[in-house]
């Protein structure tokens, strides 16, 4: 093999940027993208439930079980917006989706609770819907205040959230976000990038040039690690700004640790240039690479919950070591150093995809 | 004399289609070598493949004396390929491109932007240097692409219709850039569908479905063309050209302008008078003369007999 040439990488490197910038659209989104994203999953996705709309039956209807109600509705997991004469009055609604959840008191509900009978109360529940079991299961934990209950004795265990006591959404999922959003426009623009000079007829002349492959696909990837780094940035300027994520660990480590994943998983879309043959090929091909990471790097559902099968394969996605390097640094003030676990799949990464996009890629036209 | 390029028995299939068909053929060095045939007879592959950039189904070629098959990338620091689609890039500008180009040859930094200038100039691009290249005319852009590949002075040069949206004037400039390339010892080779381009080249090669039907110098291809050459002039040139056609011992009748070229069989002793006789039959009025064969009589004829072979 000949030496590669740095002058021809710069060439090729400066080559795209000036693409970039005369590609609006594209320019747009590198900045466009993160910002949107991150407000959305930031104000819109809440994975705390509240003001589920519920429906009523107080068939007791005392001191005890207004304050019952009045204790639930001040979880805010649930408001009221109608009563009912019955519980079969109560199914109807939810059948027919007015409300979410149930709660009954029945008319003996004094007496249950005198001779701590439980149950003392029912809460029927739309389980149709996920997110609707969860909260109805933290409103069934809900203490009576009642002297004679000793019910409400204090668990085995103390709970001591290290890292997010008050359980805010964003603090998780913001730098969650940076490792998304990295997998989807890194991998979509470096296949397109290469795809569109095939398209264009540029790569017939590009080839017949002493250009070597590997230039070429270093030359490519370096204007999209800048953009990479810019989009991170931006998500966690975002991130920290308005919704109060910490940020613990060293930004030095931080830049290095998705400096290693931006390259290794810019390799994918290089990968899928050398497959596909129009631009719309390799937008499908990133989404189908894209979608397995999505859910099963451990960002929209717990790694933990997945079937052994799933996990393995989990484990071959560089996002699912980077969610886990940048949780750790950014909100358990970890170092690079503590994480060599999830450094070295994604440079085995890099180095297995490279040499099978370099090697698919000919400097042919057949 | 030494030899740019040679084939031996080079083919290229696309599944069932044989493109290319055992093309034999020498391209002196120093020289223009045209290459001629009507759509799809497989110009283009030819060149691909001599560009190391489509690998032939059997033969080989060597070019610049390297085989193209053992060392494809030894080729292509030594040669320029001006595509038949424009291969620069639409979203940079011409001097942008110029720039990309002699960066990837690794010319030395005043070599470039001495070179560059050069290049402008000569193509009269001096004042479209900050204008994107996709908004270019065609006959400009063809000019960008030439100078886009002549940048690194190449030994050898690969033009696949380098004019085929160019106007004429511009289109005499660029063959006299073509020619002061020759006289500093480039070689050419080049696509075109024009005769009076083909005129100019040393060497042609005419090709028919893949096959080279005819080689030769233009004089000599004309000189030997087996058939003799009657110019009709009539005024109702459709119906003698129907009659003639009719003839067996007629090969093909071309219209060029108000007169006919009647291709004749050789054996035929005296054409004009023949095709006199068989016009009078039908009394037709019509004025014959014999004339020396021209390129495209040249063309017809060779493009002519493999189809009827088929
Ligand atoms: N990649 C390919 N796959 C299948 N068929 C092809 C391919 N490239 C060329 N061909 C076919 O091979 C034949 C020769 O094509 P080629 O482009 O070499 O013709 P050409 O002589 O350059 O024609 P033109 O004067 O129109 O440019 C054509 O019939 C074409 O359809
Ligand atoms: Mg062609």
């Amino acid at each position: 093999m000949r030496l590669l040439s740095g002058a021809r990488i710069l060439a090729i490197a400066k080559k795209e940027f000036f693409h970039l910038r005369r590609d609006h659209l594209t320019a747009g989104m590198v900045v466009g993208l993160p910002i949107m994203m991150t407000l959305l999953f930031g104000y819109a996705i809440n994975q705390d439930v509240r003001n589920l709309n519920a429906g009523v039956v107080d068939e007791a209807n005392t001191s005890a079980s207004r304050a019952l109600i009045a204790d639930a509705v001040a979880t805010q997991v649930m408001r009221i917006v109608s009563r009912a004469g019955s519980p079969r009055e109560l199914e109807q609604m939810i059948a027919a989706g007015r409300i979410s959840l149930g709660l009954y008191i029945p008319s003996d509900f004094e007496e249950r609770l005198a001779q701590s009978r439980p149950p003392f109360a029912q809460l029927l529940i739309d389980d149709s819907d996920p997110i609707v079991l969860g909260a109805a299961r933290g409103l069934a934990q809900l203490p009576i205040r009642q002297q004679a209950i000793k019910k409400d004795s204090p668990g085995t265990f103390e709970l001591r959230a290290l890292y997010n006591p008050e359980r805010r959404s964003p603090v998780f999922i913001v730098p969650g976000l940076c490792g998304v959003i990295l997998t989807l426009t890194m991998v979509l623009f470096t296949a397109i990038a290469i795809v569109r000079e095939r398209e264009r007829g540029n790569l017939e002349l590009l080839i017949t040039t002493p250009v070597q492959p590997l230039e070429l696909m270093i030359g490519k990837i370096i204007p999209y690690v800048f953009i990479g780094y810019i989009q991170i940035s931006l998500i966690l300027l975002l991130g920290v700004s308005l919704f109060d994520v910490p940020v613990r660990g060293t930004m030095l480590d931080f830049y290095v640790g998705a400096g290693i994943f931006v390259i290794s998983t810019l390799t994918l879309g290089l990968l899928i240039s050398t497959i596909a043959e129009t631009q719309f090929q390799a937008f499908q091909l990133t989404f189908m690479s894209f979608l397995p990471q999505l859910l099963l790097s451990g960002f929209m559902f717990p790694f933990e919950g997945m079937p052994r099968a799933a996990q393995y394969l989990a484990e071959l996605f560089p996002l699912t070591h980077f969610l886990r390097i940048v949780r750790g640094i950014v909100l358990r003030d970890a170092t690079l150093s503590m994480l060599t676990n999830e450094i070295w799949p994604l440079v085995l990464f890099f180095v297995v995809v490279m040499a099978l996009a370099t090697a698919r890629f000919r400097k042919r036209l057949d | 004399m030494t030899i740019a390029i040679e084939t031996h028995d080079l083919t290229r299939h696309f599944g069932d289609l044989v493109a290319v068909d055992h093309v034999n053929m020498q391209v002196p060095k120093g020289s223009i070598y045209g290459f001629l045939g009507p759509n799809g007879c497989g110009k283009s592959t030819t060149i691909r493949m001599l560009c190391g950039l489509l690998i032939p189904t059997e033969g080989g070629a060597s070019v610049l004396g390297i085989d193209v098959l053992d060392d494809p990338e030894a080729v292509k620091s030594k040669i320029g390929y001006m595509t038949q689609r424009f291969s620069l890039y639409e979203d940079l500008t011409v001097r942008e491109n110029l720039q990309f180009m002699s960066e990837i040859y690794q010319m030395s930094r005043t070599d470039r932007a001495q070179r560059i200038r050069v290049q402008l100039k000569k193509f009269g691009l001096d004042d479209r240097a900050r204008q994107l290249a996709g908004t270019l005319s065609g006959g400009q852009r063809q000019r960008l692409s030439l100078a886009a590949v002549t940048l690194h002075e190449p030994e050898l040069l690969f033009l696949d219709e380098p004019t085929s949206a160019v106007d004429p004037e511009s289109r005499r400039e660029f063959w006299e850039f073509l020619f002061d390339m020759v006289d500093r010892g480039t070689t050419v080779l080049v696509t075109t569908h024009f005769m009076d381009e083909a005129e100019r080249c040393h060497a042609l090669a005419i090709l028919d479905q893949g096959v080279l039907v005819a080689d030769g110098s233009p004089k000599q291809l004309m000189a030997e063309l087996p058939a003799s050459v009657v110019e009709v002039a009539s005024d109702t040139t459709r119906i003698v050209r129907e009659v003639l056609l009719e003839l067996s011992e007629v090969i093909d009748v071309a219209q060029l302008g108000s007169r006919l070229h009647a291709l004749v069989q050789p054996d035929v002793q005296n054409p004009t008078a023949f095709l006199g006789a068989a016009l009078e039959r039908k009394s037709l009025l019509a004025s014959l003369k014999l004339v020396a064969p021209n390129l495209e009589d040249v063309f017809v004829m060779a493009t002519l007999g493999r189809g009827a072979d088929r």
